[in-house]
């Protein structure tokens, strides 16, 4: 079963931080990654060739952090497989002991290394879910036809709080609750004032009581990384008393100084009401996972939380 | 499947008026009369698809998915958005609103909010629309809609907050009252 089901669903608080498959044919990185992780982290997402570049396939990523010890939550997107493709992927990763799968509708390929491919998109992101949880619950295909055994998950889905249309965001969650997803992992919460309007909608559709919400906070590493994050991540929004406070230390303190900021966010989101967990995004850069957590007053897995 | 790639279109007619035509539209015994007697005929089929085509392309950037979501994304095509999504918008609009694929046009979505919010159809974004029949592209989405094929397409949507004027719109009623789940 998903450990991380029952962290959510005994009321702990749960991190989760993210692992991005090599370019290769091969698990090293994973398994050195998911070293590092494993004491504390819930799980870890294995990313779906993300931002359309070719990548090690999520399901054998999830299988490698699966071998190392930490739990996977598999990413699928909506971009480069149908919905036939979509559901045997499902029954691949429950029958090889994947339990959690994070539905998402993915970046367009013109994002990636191949922007000539077709773009595929025969699901959304909530038609994903609603198809998956269909597979799970009737134990039957989108066909109709019944599935021996059916597939186990834990279904997971994403939302962007600080993208427009701002009176629409907490309602398309509630679309994805409805058609399924049982846990949420927000974009990068830079801007708190933000997110916190966010959650008062996401409260006042009473969704933090039917999907646990996983803010998501990212440790900045560098400045080029801010940079790029500022401009050319679809999504992000990177205020700019952030972006001035990462700028203003020495080019040799912004990883220190991210992590600083990380740690302080993840404070200030532990006093939101309704908010059940944290995702990080490390950017290569796990090795600060222990420190950040520490210091924001969050111990390692085994000591309970 | 169509050769046009999905491109945001904004549509050429006011919200307003498109309600109005909705009303006048809606399924009733003489569009059902009508709709069945053009299926019937080998030549007024194709004429009257052209037509539909002709008109749906210049004022909504219609793609002929055969499919149409227009009553309820406030007349904004949601085929127009570069994946498609008919369920509500992506992740990466910008800040400005922008189409993360095309920066220079606004994303269908941020369109489609602004439209259903000035009269009172933000319900209508709620529903929840089902996977597309591909094998329905180019037909006419008048002729399926008169003749009840279009039931499927979507059902009904989380609640909205409690306290709201916002009604909702009016498409194929019957679809409101199905959930998903069942079958």
């Amino acid at each position: 079963m998903s450990g991380l089901s029952d962290r959510l669903t005994s009321g702990g608080f749960a991190v989760t931080a993210e692992i991005s498959p090599p370019r290769g044919a091969g698990t090293g990185a994973i398994t050195e990654t998911a070293g590092l992780l494993r004491d504390w982290v819930d799980a870890v997402n294995v990313t779906d060739n993300q931002g359309s570049n070719v990548r090690l396939a999520s399901w054998a990523g999830s299988l490698a952090a699966l071998a190392a010890g930490l739990e996977p939550v598999m990413q699928m997107t909506c971009r480069d497989r149908n919905r036939i493709a979509l559901q045997s992927d499902l029954l691949g990763a429950s029958a090889l002991g994947i339990r959690n799968v994070l539905a998402m509708t993915g970046d367009h390929p013109k994002f990636g290394d191949h922007p000539e491919a077709k773009p595929v998109f025969d699901l959304d992101s909530i038609q994903l879910l609603w198809t998956l949880r269909h597979m799970r619950d009737q134990g039957a295909a989108l066909s109709g036809k019944k599935l021996d055994p059916p597939p186990e998950c834990f279904l997971g889905a994403v939302e962007n709080p600080s993208a427009p249309p701002a009176g629409f965001r907490a309602d398309r969650l509630g679309k994805k609750v409805e058609a399924g997803a049982q846990f949420v992992q927000t974009q990068y919460v830079f801007d708190m004032a933000g997110f916190g309007q966010w959650m008062a909608q996401v409260r006042d559709l009473g969704l933090h009581e039917r999907c646990y919400i996983l803010a998501g906070v990212g440790a900045v590493r560098s400045r080029r990384g801010l940079d790029f994050m500022r401009d050319n991540v679809p999504g992000v929004t990177v205020p700019d008393d952030v972006y001035r406070r990462l700028m203003a230390v020495p080019a040799d303190q912004t990883a220190a100084e991210g992590a600083r900021l990380a740690a302080e966010t993840i404070k200030q989101l532990t006093t939101i009401e309704g908010v059940a967990g944290v995702h990080l995004f490390m950017a290569g850069n796990e090795r600060a996972v222990p420190d950040v957590l520490g210091e924001a007053g969050i111990g390692a897995v085994r000591d309970g939380r | 499947m169509t050769a046009r790639r999905p491109v945001p279109a904004r549509p050429r007619l006011g919200v307003r008026l498109a309600y109005r035509l909705q009303r006048l539209l809606r399924p009733r015994a003489a569009w059902r009369w009508l709709s069945a007697r053009v299926e019937a005929s080998a030549l007024a089929r194709p004429l009257f698809t052209g037509a539909e085509r002709q008109v749906k392309e210049s004022l909504f950037g219609c793609r002929m998915c055969g499919q149409c979501a227009l009553p309820v994304t406030g007349y904004v095509c949601p085929m127009g958005c570069p994946k498609e999504l008919r369920n509500g918008p992506c992740g990466g609009v910008g800040r400005d609103g922008s189409c993360e694929v095309y920066p220079d046009l606004r994303c269908v979505w941020v369109e489609a909010y602004e439209r259903a919010s000035a009269q009172g159809r933000v319900a209508d974004l709620r529903l929840l629309h089902l996977p597309i029949d591909h094998r329905r592209w180019g037909e006419s989405s008048w002729l399926n809609y008169w003749q009840g094929r279009d039931d499927g397409l979507w059902v009904a949507g989380p609640p909205g907050p409690a306290v709201t004027g916002d009604t909702g719109g009016m498409g194929p009623s019957r679809n409101r009252e199905r959930v998903l789940g069942g079958s």
